[in-house]
């Protein structure tokens, strides 16, 4: 405990968890990071995204101290990763792409040899092991081998191993992935009560739903390279705002309702090609009440009448410079007319 | 576990305490792997079965006339060969043990770097003990009764424990420079059977060729052979004792910086 308090006075002196700029690691002839530049705020969960061989796992080594840079800084609470390796693990727990677990000890063994090895007495890494197997739910199956142990429990065993020594920055290289809906929501819920407690968190995705969900802030990663970067509800402004799509029951009323929306919500619209939509920049979603009386009073009967955000995938997809943008997995709330 | 100093957090690499302490923990995690993957003990207890039973029977009679004879030179030999031959393992299983997820885990822990790569070698001393006990085990059973005493056995036991562990550095090395587990198995052999086949382990030297003779003369496993033969049959504590311990100090002293300097480079 007195490692936690002594932990939380080393760690106010910087304002950043982690301060990147300019990271580059080269494989080969081949840049799998080429120039990250990442800020985190202290206290918040960072998600950083990205499409298969973005450079986030690379990017989060560097960070951890397990490879090392070839180009750029990093400091970890404003230390440096490459002159204070020693120090910066004492303030990390790290849970990888790939569960970094003893497979062939049980989950009570890992955790003992884990806490044994950050310095904790016999007794004490014995205790801590039965309180995390306790907060993680594997209590049943602390004795069993880990070959035996489903996706989901590996996971948690190795978020479990990264706790031990209450770090303050904690890494994760894709929490969620191979894990079914249920056992996602325990690590979010476990992710979020982690930052409650006070952590930091730096996690990585290919979720979009899972960042949109967890993250305050986000740092899209394409081919090495930072593309955009703030909260989730900016880099979703940065591609476009929200959009009413209305369709008509009749298509000789277009031409007015078009002059209807533009005279109620004071804004340009256009038609679609496709489907001959309304469609209207959607500002002030106060304005909509007016909008559905205005329809009811000239009697024009709708189709359908919906608000489309942009959603996190067609976010990503046009800042990562994919097309093929389905339209039938839009993040919209319909009502129907 | 925060020491007194201004800040709590270390900065400087771990101390010679810390390295240590690691260093258990590590050789402790090695023994709980030995006692769930009992299996892996199997070359350890059945090669000095075997091989004690093959040798002593199929040459015993063409080398020295008979099985009794024969025992008090072929048991040291057998010894030396089955618990150097142990050591390899040392290196398949630190190059197994490298390529998995924990070792990720090790090395994001502010650990001594040194440790995971002593805890393995110190957890194969008891590879080393169990092979040597079943050797000397088999040997009484077929009637092998060294002159030297119990005295002499227990140290000539502990001298073949200390080389073998200094052998196992050089497994360690190629264990840890090595891409894949089968590519140090295979390495490995090319260094072992030289050493362990062309010496005086099974066959007086002067009855090889004169170029093996020279290369048998020379090669440190002779004068271990030797020196536990001394030890054994006669209670003589000689100058092959004194070679064999400078021997194993020499490859301690070239691999075992090798072998963490590449280890920390990959690390
Ligand atoms: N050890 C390595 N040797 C050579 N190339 C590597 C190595 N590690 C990663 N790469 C390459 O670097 C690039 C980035 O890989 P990285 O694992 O960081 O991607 P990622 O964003 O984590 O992808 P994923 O979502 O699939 O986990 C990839 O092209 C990969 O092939
Ligand atoms: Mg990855």
């Amino acid at each position: 405990m007195n490692d936690m308090m002594s932990k939380i006075k080393i760690i106010e002196n910087s304002e950043y968890a982690v301060q990147a700029k300019g990271l580059i690691k080269q494989f080969g002839d081949h840049k799998a990071v080429d120039g990250v530049d990442l800020r985190v705020p202290k206290g918040m969960i960072y998600g950083v995204l990205g499409p298969n061989g973005a450079g986030k796992t690379t990017s989060i080594r560097m960070l951890a101290t397990l490879l090392k840079l070839d180009g750029g800084t990093a400091k970890i609470f404003g230390y440096d990763v490459e002159k204070d390796p020693h120090l910066v693990r004492q303030l990390i727990g790290v849970t990888g792409q790939y569960a970094s677990v003893d497979e062939s000890l049980s989950a009570t063994e890992n955790l003992i040899i884990f806490s044994r090895l950050l310095g904790l007495g016999r007794k004490e890494a014995k205790n801590k092991a039965v309180e995390l197997l306790e907060e993680f739910g594997l209590t049943e199956a602390a004795k069993r081998p880990l070959k035996h142990f489903s996706g989901g429990m590996r996971r948690r065993l190795d978020l479990a191993a990264s706790l031990i020594s209450q770090p303050p920055l904690i890494f994760l290289d894709e929490p969620t992935t191979g894990l079914d809906p249920r056992t996602r929501n325990q690590m979010w819920e476990t992710i979020r009560r982690l930052v409650n407690g006070g952590s930091t968190v730096l996690l990585t995705t290919q979720y979009l739903q899972e960042a949109d969900e967890l993250a305050d802030r986000i740092a899209v990663i394409d081919r090495g390279q930072v593309v955009a970067e703030g909260t989730v509800n900016e880099v979703k402004q940065s591609v476009g705002s929200s959009s009413l799509h209305l369709s008509m029951k009749n298509d000789n009323d277009k031409q007015r309702a078009l002059s209807l929306v533009e005279k109620v919500l004071n804004v340009q619209s256009t038609v679609s090609m496709e489907g001959g939509k309304i469609i209207a920049p959607m500002k002030d979603a106060n304005r909509m009440t007016d909008l559905l009386l205005a329809f009811r009073e000239a009697d024009i009967p709708l189709e359908e009448f919906s608000v489309q955000k942009p959603t996190l995938d067609e976010v990503f997809l046009s800042i990562t410079g994919q097309t093929n943008v389905g339209s039938d997995n839009k993040d919209s709330q319909e009502v129907s007319a | 576990m925060s020491n007194t100093s201004t800040n709590a957090l270390n900065r400087q690499r771990s101390s010679f305490r810390q390295s240590v302490r690691n260093s258990f923990t590590m050789a402790y995690r090695g023994l709980i792997k030995i006692k769930r993957t009992p299996e892996q003990l199997i070359d350890v207890t059945l090669q000095p079965i075997l091989f004690t039973l093959m040798f002593t029977y199929i040459f015993g009679g063409a080398i020295a006339g008979n099985v009794s004879n024969y025992l008090p030179i072929i048991i040291p030999g057998i010894l030396v060969q089955t618990v150097i031959t142990t050591s390899v393992v040392t290196g398949v299983q630190l190059r197994e043990d490298m390529d998995k997820g924990v070792f990720d885990r090790f090395k994001s822990l502010p650990i001594a770097r040194i440790a995971p790569l002593a805890g393995s070698l110190l957890a194969d001393t008891v590879r080393f003990t169990i092979a040597t006990t079943l050797t000397f085990t088999m040997g009484y059973i077929m009637g092998y009764r060294p002159e030297g005493g119990f005295s002499f056995l227990l140290l000539a036991g502990l001298l073949v424990i200390v080389c073998a562990w200094a052998v196992s550095w050089i497994f360690a090395f190629l264990g840890v420079i090595a891409r894949t587990a089968s590519s140090v198995q295979g390495m490995s052999m090319i260094v072992l059977f030289p050493l362990t086949f062309l010496s005086n382990a099974f066959v007086p030297a002067e009855t090889l060729p004169k170029l093996l003779e020279w290369f048998s003369n020379i090669n440190p496993v002779s004068h271990l052979v030797t020196a536990i033969r001394e030890l054994t049959n006669s209670g003589i504590v000689g100058w092959d004792f004194a070679i064999s311990l400078i021997g194993a100090a020499v490859i301690v002293a070239i691999f075992a910086p090798l072998t963490v300097r590449a280890y920390m480079k990959r690390a």
